[in-house]
């Protein structure tokens, strides 16, 4: 690069940048700031927009759908979570026993992982069928007369947790599985000269050794599961009478249903301020659990 | 159940306690694949029954008569096969765009030097902290605005355009040695020429691994289509799914057809490139 003239090299750099550039400016960096914008605004698509300064934020203080929506993230997320991490966890260390087979069982296990979230939520929905589904047949086989599931308030999300979480278990547990791998056998065979039990290897070795994996999977899960949305909109809309109703669909519900621009702008802010506060703390909790060698 | 971790411990352990340990793992791998697997056979095994024997109790697993019915009815019914041609259409064209734009970009950035390079890459990395769902309300809006909504350009172009895949790229790019390329432009060979002649062939594992990420993302993708797309004829597997549903409510084997035809084609795309997925969940933890 050395005896290129100046002129020409920037001309180079356009070109490359170019296309990424305006795309991004055009679909990602416009959009924000219109979102940001569009906060303080009140617009239905058929009137012109209007100022209304911090009007959306009162409205969502006001707004008792907004509260049990995220009462229902909050939900989802304490449900989800644990479970995902700690199945992914227990799967992993299995698989990674060197034992034959590896492959071909985590190949099965990241399948629900590629498949689409609509797909996966229809086929949910029909396995939760309180009549003719699969899971009220082999309850009934041990004598349990199954909920409605998907139609009963109460057992609405726990469907969609085990729903999500059974979606995601590759997902996280390929994450696991390298972070395990990356762990030396030294440790292993130092503990077991020691005569260190299977649990207390696990304890003190594994679990320490894993937890910036263990951290990296759980900042990225609970990013994710922040913006629940198409399972939810799929198996319940929200339902059955709103206890299922969570964040991200109630995005979509202000945008799409009843045209408030503004305040399906003012929503997702927020959601982005809570996915921030959340990530921030969990850095900052970082420092009690995680090790770095 | 974490007796031996390693290969050469378990040639100590008396055999039968071994064994005992091998069949107690294969057991929880067995299960929990089984757990995996057969719902998605349920979805097979429902969208093969006739009508009359879908809503059965006690569930008949293995349909008799096996059937193509469903899925004949539901190609009448129903756009399905443009459908699939959308969502293959948007998905191809998405991934070539993404991996175009994203690689040059990623080129400038990793390979040559210029004034503001560093700020505007730190801008690329703030973009990837807005969640889509900010975005969304306003790109309808633009949409909207350039009469995008319902064509292929709308499907397409916002998805085209990735932060993230500009990121990924650029950490590969940073990696590849320079010697190579020094050589070329001392020979006179244009930025261009060694882009593409000695860049992109050296970086295929990263392009592979952002290229089935974008597919998936695309092909799998909900929330914008559903925005942006109303005609049946526009739209995408996941929305026409969606749409499906809605319509024949308790018609569970045609359900179950369009999803079988939804996920098989993924399906297809993971067992070839296996290894790229892996790579890019440990990488980066995306998931499309």
């Amino acid at each position: 690069m050395a005896g290129e003239k100046g002129l020409r090299k920037y001309t180079w750099v356009c070109f490359f940048l170019l296309p990424s550039l305006s795309g991004l400016a055009l679909f990602t960096l416009i959009p924000i700031l219109a979102s940001l914008g569009l906060t303080f605004h009140e617009w239905d698509l058929l009137t012109p927009p209007r100022f209304v300064g911090l009007g959306n934020f009162q409205r969502l203080i006001h707004d008792r759908n907004f509260w049990s929506a995220l009462a229902h993230t909050l939900y989802f997320i304490v449900g989800y979570i644990p479970l995902v991490m700690v199945i992914a966890l227990g799967v992993a260390v299995v698989l990674n026993q060197r034992i034959r087979g590896v492959i071909l069982f985590r190949t099965a296990l990241f399948i629900p992982v590629v498949s689409a979230w609509v797909a996966v939520a229809l086929l949910w929905k029909w396995i939760f069928n309180p009549k003719f589904g699969i899971v009220n047949y082999l309850l009934g086989l041990i004598g349990i007369q199954g909920p409605a599931w998907l139609f009963d308030p109460q057992w609405a999300m726990p469907a969609i947790i085990i729903t999500s979480v059974w979606k995601d278990i590759g997902f996280v547990m390929v994450m696991f599985l390298a972070g395990l791998q990356g762990i030396p056998i030294e440790y292993y065979e130092a503990a077991a000269i020691d005569g260190a039990s299977g649990w207390r290897r696990f304890r003190h070795i594994t679990l320490p050794l894993l937890s910036p994996t263990t951290f990296f999977a759980l900042i990225i899960s609970l990013i994710n599961s922040f913006q629940v949305f198409d399972q939810v909109w799929i198996m319940t809309g929200g339902g059955p009478a709103g206890a299922t109703s969570v964040l991200v669909e109630q995005i979509v519900k202000n945008a799409f249903s009843y045209s408030r621009m503004g305040y399906a702008a003012t929503l997702s802010w927020v959601l982005f301020l809570l996915v921030f506060i959340a990530t921030a703390f969990q850095m900052h909790l970082q420092k009690q659990w995680v090790t770095y060698d | 159940m974490i007796e031996t971790v390693t290969g050469t411990k378990v040639q100590s352990v008396p055999g039968f306690f071994h064994l005992a340990r091998l069949g107690f793992l294969y057991t929880i791998l067995a299960v929990s694949a089984l757990f995996m697997i057969v719902p998605f056979l349920w979805m097979l095994s429902t969208s093969l029954k006739a009508d009359q024997y879908v809503l059965t109790m006690p569930p008949q697993f293995f349909p008799r008569p096996l059937t193509l019915r469903s899925y004949i009815r539901l190609a009448e019914l129903f756009p399905i096969g443009r459908m699939f041609f959308n969502s293959l259409f948007v998905a191809i064209l998405t991934t070539l765009g993404q991996l175009l734009s994203s690689s040059m970009a990623a080129y400038a950035f990793a390979r040559m030097r210029f004034k503001g390079s560093g700020v505007l890459f730190l801008l690329y990395l703030a973009t990837l902290m807005i969640p889509s769902q900010v975005t969304i309300t306003p790109l309808f809006i633009l949409m909207r605005h350039l009469g995008w909504i319902n064509t292929y350009q709308g499907l397409i172009l916002p998805g085209v355009f990735s932060a993230f895949g500009t990121f990924l790229l650029r950490q590969f790019f940073l990696t590849i040695p320079r010697e190579l390329e020094e050589a070329a432009l001392i020979d006179g060979a244009s930025h261009w020429t060694v882009y593409w002649r000695i860049i992109l062939p050296l970086g295929k594992p990263a392009l592979a691994t952002l290229g089935v990420f974008s597919f998936m993302g695309s092909w799998n993708a909900f929330l914008w289509p559903l925005f942006v797309v109303r005609d049946l004829e526009l739209m995408t597997l996941p929305v026409g799914l969606a749409t499906l549903h809605g319509r024949w409510l308790t018609q569970w084997n045609l359900v179950m057809a369009g999803t079988v035809i939804t996920v098989l084609p993924m399906l297809a795309v993971y067992l070839l490139a296996q290894q790229y997925f892996v790579r890019g969940v440990v990488l980066s933890g995306i998931k499309g």
